[in-house]
């Protein structure tokens, strides 16, 4: 039992905004009232339920391919040393397992949504999940290249497509969908890409990524998802690209969608020399259209190593900067690519992108709808967010950094206009009560009663980044991981699962095909309920 | 001068980043002998290594056969390390300044990713001498490398500035993608010199196997081989007066990647 008294709390799922109250904890939830245990004294602090990563690239065959193409960033990463509660491991871009949850943890952020998992790369990603300690984890799986998918959207038979869909996700223990580049990863296995939404797929004669997009929006509504579908956009990263996005905004008009790291859509301009912000009519769209959700994907300035399932893309950033680079070919299901990056302040693209990740973040004018990621590692890695949140929080830090892009760059940005600042309470929103509503895990990112007992108490600081870089109290599900900044304890985190209803038949139309064109013999495929550790099966809502 | 004399050589390789001027500068005696090396996973004292002499100085003298010891000179950045018989792997690396002198052999990794100072070794060294670790993109970047000796594999795989000169033969890759400086390799070399290589000069005064990426450019005296003879006589490293004012070969490549770096010949008259 554990009572945090004298804080200012925020939880604005329960429209606490900073009021001195009484957090009570028993066994590992807020309750209302506890009697005797010991009480946490936090005067002069402020209390925020643990933070909540809506889009993270932590675990699997992707990062790990990553992790090892990178040695020379290892050697310059943080060592963490084996002591009593820590095992050893590294920081850095691609920190280890262990590392991962210590650091995530040493930041007040409590549960983490591993955004790209292939099924057949699963049963490695919930092993690496497990071995990330204190944080709780969900994971999406990657359908919108899946080969036997696409095949039946070609043929029409969405019913049949939801069955399957519905299998994988509980083949692969999932929670939810990711789309990334739809058909455009079926596409770059035979050399291409898909670069416009209405035009058929390599390979198919009816599936544009567009029906993709919709199908799968529906799909994941139909079987009621506790998260909508998880949508990287086709061009990432191009100059030019918003009209691609807004188009794929309103072919989701229909449906629920969360749009992955914004920030990499939403460019102008005709090439790189010509590269331009289009925040504004991003943002414009996406305030009028309340169906959508999505997280920054901001870039910070440093080194970094990109990972995406987007494999034509990759090759693109390749070629593009001369840097290293590997290519995973999944099978019937999808791709990936790895390319270590600088981003570099004087760079006028680099500059560019990370304006465009901030004004989001301010031109989006409901929290609620927006959250905090960079797209780990892509833009920068997790444990930079506190650079973020001062950049928010501080109009006049702002721009201060604005002046030290080239003078090109600040033409076409909008940055300079934007005298947003953010509020602890919104901040509290974009880390962790936006994105548990977002991924509908109703007892995270918030402090009622009932709720996990996940607790993030930072000391209250003028250098914000600071601030939120080492939180003097850290509680996860009710037990002090972290005490006086200090580590003092670690504990297991668990991993949360949905069991979307099929017909149990559609496995012998998987099998037979699976037999055909897969590698691995399907008996051996699904991920085994007693891999996953800790796992929680949330509910799905009822289907239509 | 502070003295340091191997008691015993270690049954595992001993990593001992500490022998370097810079970590003993301002130590007294005590502090000097209770300095942390790894043995293995366990952490130890150096004393427990070492039979330590003299005081905090910037002239450091290491005996006994240190093949086992690790990672000597660590980003060093001034004064000198005398080490009279053999140094083990990673010894001077990323060096920024002082100087090293080996009277007997070192290992692989000899100034990996230097970025100044000299290391001068009167035995054989080993491979990827002033190279890249792997995953870097670049090598030593300044500095010098002398070898009295031979060289292994790798000499001065991706090296962007410096000279390596080498007295011996030296074996496959040397100057693998090499992306500037000079490399002199007085007793030849094995295959695939230069492979890969996209800026840089590799000289070598024997005749030498060039991949078909190579093609011939011109013969001529490069004035710069007096220059550069005239630097490395006064390090302590001669080259023959005949090479120093010979007629060179010069080779173009790698067209492979494609790069343009250099490898000149001697043509003794």
């Amino acid at each position: 039992m554990l009572r945090i008294t004298g804080g200012k709390v925020y939880d604005p799922t329960n429209n606490v905004h900073g009021e001195i109250r009484d957090v009570c904890i028993a066994n590992g939830r807020v309750v209302a009232q506890v009697e005797g245990g010991r009480t946490i004294d936090a005067s002069g602090m402020v209390v925020f339920p643990g933070g909540v990563d809506v889009h993270t690239h932590v675990a699997g065959g992707a990062l790990n391919f990553a992790r090892g193409l990178i040695p020379e960033q290892h050697r310059q990463a943080a060592a963490i040393v084996r002591d009593n509660i820590r095992r050893a491991g590294m920081g850095g871009t691609t920190p280890t397992t262990f590392a991962t949850g210590y650091l995530y943890a040493g930041m007040g952020w409590t549960t983490v949504n591993e955004a790209a998992v292939p099924i057949l790369s699963a049963k490695h990603t919930h092993e690496e999940l497990r071995d990330t300690p204190i944080v709780d984890k969900t994971c999406l799986v990657l359908m919108a290249n899946n080969e036997i998918v696409l095949d039946l959207l070609e043929a029409g038979e969405i019913e049949r497509a939801r069955h399957v869909v519905a299998w994988n996700i509980w083949a692969a223990k999932a929670y939810g969908v990711k789309a990334v580049n739809p058909g455009g990863v079926a596409a770059w296995k035979w050399g291409k890409d898909a670069k416009s939404l209405s035009e058929p797929v390599e390979g198919y004669k009816k599936v544009t990524p567009a029906k993709i997009v919709s199908g799968l929006a529906r799909i994941v509504d139909d079987l009621g998802l506790p998260h909508p579908v998880h949508l990287h956009c086709n061009n990432l990263g191009a100059p030019g690209n918003y009209t691609t996005t807004l188009e794929t905004m309103k072919v989701l008009e229909a449906n629920r969608a969360h749009m992955a790291h914004l920030q990499y859509h939403a460019y102008g301009g005709e090439d790189w020399f010509s590269i331009r912000s289009e925040a504004a009519p991003i943002a414009d769209y996406f305030n009028a259209h309340r169906n959508l959700t999505t997280d920054a994907g901001a870039v910070l300035f440093g080194n970094t190593v990109t990972i995406t399932a987007d494999g034509p893309w990759q090759h693109l950033l390749h070629k593009l900067t001369g840097k290293k680079w590997a290519n995973l070919d999944v099978e019937n299901e999808t791709g990936c690519g790895i390319v270590p990056y600088a981003y570099k302040e004087k760079n006028l693209v680099n500059a560019v992108q990370w304006a465009v990740g901030l004004e989001l973040l301010l031109l989006i004018n409901d929290p609620w709808r927006v959250f905090l990621t960079t797209d780990h590692p892509n833009g920068a890695t997790f444990w930079r967010y506190p650079e973020i949140i001062q950049l928010l929080m501080d109009a006049e830090f702002r721009r201060e950094q604005i002046k030290g892009l080239p003078a090109k760059a600040r033409e076409r940005i909008i940055l300079p206009d934007l005298d947003r600042q953010y509020s602890l309470s919104d901040i509290a929103i974009i880390t962790s009560a936006g994105p548990a509503r977002a991924l509908g895990l109703s007892q995270k990112g918030h402090l009622g009663v009932g709720a996990d007992a996940d607790v993030a108490i930072y000391d209250e600081n003028k250098d914000i980044a600071r601030m939120f870089a080492y939180p003097r109290y850290v509680i996860k599900g009710g037990e002090i991981v972290i005490e006086e900044g200090e580590m003092r304890h670690s504990v297991e985190g668990r991993e949360f699962v949905v069991r979307p209803t099929y017909d149990e038949k559609i496995e012998e139309f998987i099998r037979p095909l699976f037999q055909q064109y897969y590698t691995m013999s399907f008996d051996n495929y699904p991920v085994e309920p007693e891999r996953v550790h800790g796992l929680q099966i949330a509910n799905c809502r009822l289907p239509k | 001068m502070i003295t340091l004399t191997l008691k015993e050589q270690p049954a595992v390789p001993l990593e001992a980043e500490v022998l370097s001027p810079d970590r003993f500068a301002g130590l007294r005696h005590d502090e000097v002998r209770a300095l942390p090396v790894y043995h293995g996973k366990r952490r130890l004292r150096l004393d427990d290594f070492f039979d330590i002499e003299g005081d905090c100085s910037d002239d450091v003298q290491i005996r006994g056969d240190l093949s086992r010891v690790k990672w000597i000179g660590r980003g060093m950045t001034r004064g000198r390390i005398r080490i009279t018989g053999n140094a083990g792997m990673h010894l001077g690396a990323h060096m920024k300044g002082g100087i090293i002198e080996v009277s007997g052999n070192a290992s692989d990794w000899v100034g990996g990713e230097m970025t100044g100072g000299l290391i001068h070794i009167r035995g054989n060294a080993g491979g990827q001498v002033g190279a890249a670790y792997r995953g870097s993109v670049s090598g030593m970047n300044r500095g010098t490398i002398l070898i009295e000796g031979s060289a292994g594999i790798e000499v001065g795989m991706r090296m962007k500035r410096g000279i390596i000169a080498v007295r011996g033969p030296v074996r496959d890759f040397a100057g693998l993608q090499m992306k500037g400086g000079t490399l002199v390799l007085m007793g030849g070399a094995e295959i695939r010199t230069g492979a890969w290589m996209v800026r840089g000069t590799i000289i070598s005064l024997k005749p030498i196997r060039l991949l078909p990426t190579f093609s011939l450019a011109c013969t001529y005296h490069p004035p710069f081989m007096t220059i550069y003879s005239k630097h490395l006589q006064s390090l302590g490293f001669t080259v023959p007066y005949d090479a120093r004012e010979g007629i060179y070969r010069r080779y173009n490549g790698d067209a492979a990647v494609p790069g343009k770096g250099e490898i000149l010949v001697w043509e003794p008259q």
